[in-house]
């Protein structure tokens, strides 16, 4: 389908006016990763022996699926007929309205099937599992969305499916344990460290190691050892496409601010990556500010974090004076993570997206905001999101257009954000 | 002449295979690393691989996590665990010593540095578990001005153009994982052990040692047959583990350690 042409608005209004002087640039000829994966000076595959053949074979095996009009055209119908794609651009009157700014458009992810844009993903990573011969997938989930998604398109496909998970997560996100379960899935609670997403990885790479010949792992987010921050990234590519063409019908005009949480990062690079030509779409990457950025009570990699390497990749991570890497704190599971997908790292680089925080409270208020004001439960990771759109809209004009992408729906969440909030059942 | 080197000119001379010992540094303490080192040397260990802890050491298996684990409690940093190695070598310990680490902690330290540091305190060479050949560049110039060898690692997932690629990269020795997993005791050896270090021989004239869930006498005299060194790690961090930090620590260690390098020093009964 042709677009129509794109009006591009050359004035801007920016939360932070002063650190984006003039319009804002597309970036010409980006092309990333390399061959070897590396974006800019991250990414790459820092991985054990035993993994690099698998990453090997992936490798190839995604390349020649990606020129595959077959596979593609097997991909984009399950994301229909299963998933539920194209998902809608929404826009949200009552909350523009209270803002009195910004027209703001919620890219709704949170209406496909398991809750959140991580079905994407995972449809596409299974069906490669399946052309390799795969018969058994691994997973790690930290909100438990990713472990969801995962274990019902395993179930799909007839695929044997153990997804690990961090024993804290496990008790704040009960609700996707029990779908998982009853999905079919084994789910193993792992209990070092402080059992969050960044140990339920580090256990499913051992998995890995351990049965890499008959095991596909299906990696959450953005994140690891090269293809899968490319890969994962193609997987999400929907999320722009069908954004940029539904703004262009419904606003008759291109965006002036995207903006969308980071934990990996694949809801975010999924929505920005197809408008990164657009000049004048200035984009915001919103990571999770926990209880204020202090050591170990964020997980704002751009804010307290430096270069270092961890579960495949380079990138920025929050890390100690002696490079262990630092516990992190944030209210939702999802963006509980010490580290940032590479091609993130390398944007922030390139100045092309913006990156900033929203602590907890801000995140719980962007969630009852939505909740009371659109009738719309958020995931409280895209609450983040929200309570960025919420600080920024009003300081834009009202025939300015954002879209915030909401990447997945808050019933897992109810019982963990009732107990935050004080609510009691009656 | 690196230690390593001299240590396998040594051993073929004697027509004798090597044992490699691995421990965590800083597991019980830092001060019990080096007395363990100079024990493990006396109890006939020919090289001593050291751990650097991690938060996140992803390619071990719990015994190994759980000593990473007790070495950073007890506060041990990759500053600390180098002075050890020079109090190590002030004790009069001439084994080569090979620094285990995962990637973050001497990325962060600084890899120029951090090679230097190590040369300094004497160390002779590095294993990085998180770090193929592909992403090896950065530290090879200063690896080779200070004579330090990398040593990587080749897997039985392995195939035969990156055991060609590995050995081009690799000095001192090649160390063969003989099974896919992370590390940790098992009750037997992989069958797949000869073909693959015969594969390795072919693209490469540096020693072969192999390691990976070796942990019985038996098991030692089975790998020595086709390696030219056996490496034993989780079986001897356990104990540690148990034992902790009680008198007796060094002694039973020592009794553990000569139990296992015992079949290497048998006269040879075969070719």
């Amino acid at each position: 389908m042709r677009n129509p042409r794109p009006k591009i608005h050359k004035s801007k209004a920016s939360s932070r006016p002063a650190e984006t002087p003039g319009p804002i640039g597309a970036l010409p000829g980006y092309q990333a990763p390399d061959a070897a994966g590396h974006f800019g000076p991250y990414g790459g595959r820092f991985v054990p022996e035993t993994l690099m053949s698998a990453l090997e074979d992936l490798t190839r095996e995604y390349l020649v699926a990606r020129d595959d009009r077959f596979f593609q055209r097997q991909f984009r119908d399950y994301l229909q007929k299963y998933a539920g794609r194209p998902t809608p651009l929404y826009f949200a009157a009552r909350l523009t309205e209270k803002l009195k700014g910004a027209q703001i458009f919620l890219k709704r992810e949170d209406l496909l099937h398991t809750g959140a844009h991580k079905i994407n993903n995972v449809i596409g990573q299974i069906l490669l599992a399946r052309r390799m011969g795969k018969k058994r997938v691994i997973a790690e989930t930290g909100a438990g969305q990713h472990g969801v998604a995962t274990a019902s398109v395993a179930a799909m496909f007839g695929f044997e499916c153990t997804v690990y998970m961090g024993a804290t997560d496990v008790q704040r996100q009960e609700l996707n344990v029990y779908r998982m379960r009853m999905l079919g899935a084994k789910v193993v609670p792992v209990t070092a460290g402080q059992q969050t997403l960044k140990e339920a990885i580090n256990e499913a790479m051992r998995d890995w190691v351990t049965n890499v010949r008959t095991t596909h792992y299906v990696l959450g987010t953005v994140y690891g050892a090269h293809p899968y921050p490319m890969m994962v990234r193609d997987f999400h590519l929907c999320i722009g496409r069908e954004a940029r063409e539904q703004v262009l019908l419904q606003a008759k005009q291109l965006p002036d601010l995207l903006i969308a949480c980071v934990g990996g990062g694949s809801n975010a690079i999924g929505l920005f990556y197809p408008f990164l030509q657009d000049a004048g779409v200035k984009m915001v990457g919103v990571e999770a500010g926990g209880e204020g950025i202090k050591p170990g009570k964020h997980a704002a990699r751009f804010q307290g974090g430096s270069l270092g390497v961890l579960q495949g990749a380079k990138t920025y991570l929050l890390q100690d004076a002696d490079g262990q890497i630092m516990p992190t704190h944030s209210v939702s599971a999802g963006l509980d993570y010490a580290a940032v997908g590479p091609e993130h790292s390398l944007l922030r680089d390139l100045k092309r997206v913006d990156y900033t925080y929203a602590t907890d409270k801000e995140a719980l208020a962007g969630f009852q905001t939505l909740a009371k004001i659109e009738g719309i439960i958020p995931a409280l990771e895209s609450a983040h999101a929200l309570a960025h759109a919420i600080k920024t809209a009003p300081r834009m004009k009202k025939d300015q257009v954002m879209i915030v992408n909401l990447s997945g729906r808050g019933d897992k969440d109810v019982y963990h954000a009732a107990k935050v909030l004080g609510l009691k059942p009656v | 002449m690196n230690r390593i080197d001299q240590k396998f000119a040594e051993l073929r001379k004697k027509n004798q295979k090597g044992f490699i010992a691995y421990i965590c540094a800083g597991d019980p303490d830092l001060d019990t690393t080096a007395e363990l080192a100079v024990a493990l040397e006396k109890a006939g260990v020919d090289i001593l691989e050291l751990g650097i802890p991690f938060s996140d050491p992803l390619a071990d298996g719990v015994v190994n996590q759980e000593a990473s684990q007790r070495a950073l409690s007890r506060g041990a940093t990759v500053d600390k665990v180098l002075k050890t190695i020079q109090k190590i070598r002030r004790m009069e310990c001439t084994m080569p010593i090979v620094l285990y680490t995962y990637y973050n902690p001497i990325f962060h330290y600084g890899l120029e540095k951090f090679i230097h540091d190590a040369k300094q305190s004497g160390v002779d060479g590095f294993l990085n578990l998180e770090l193929p050949p592909e992403e090896a560049g950065g530290g090879e110039r200063a690896m080779k001005k200070h004579e330090l060898h990398t040593i990587f690692l080749v897997a039985p997932t392995s195939s035969e153009e990156r055991i060609r690629k590995i050995s081009k990269k690799a000095s001192g020795f090649i160390y063969y994982v003989s099974r896919e997993g992370v590390t940790g005791e098992r009750s037997s050896m992989e069958n797949s052990i000869e073909s693959m270090v015969r594969t390795i021989r072919k693209h490469s004239r540096l020693p072969v040692v192999v390691g990976f869930g070796i942990s019985k006498p038996e098991h030692v005299r089975d790998v020595a047959k086709v390696a030219d060194a056996v490496v034993v790690g989780s079986s001897i961090v356990k104990k540690i583990g148990e034992i902790g930090k009680k008198p007796n620590l060094i002694a039973d260690i020592s009794k553990h350690v000569k139990s296992l390098v015992e079949p290497l020093r048998r006269p040879k009964t075969t070719k």
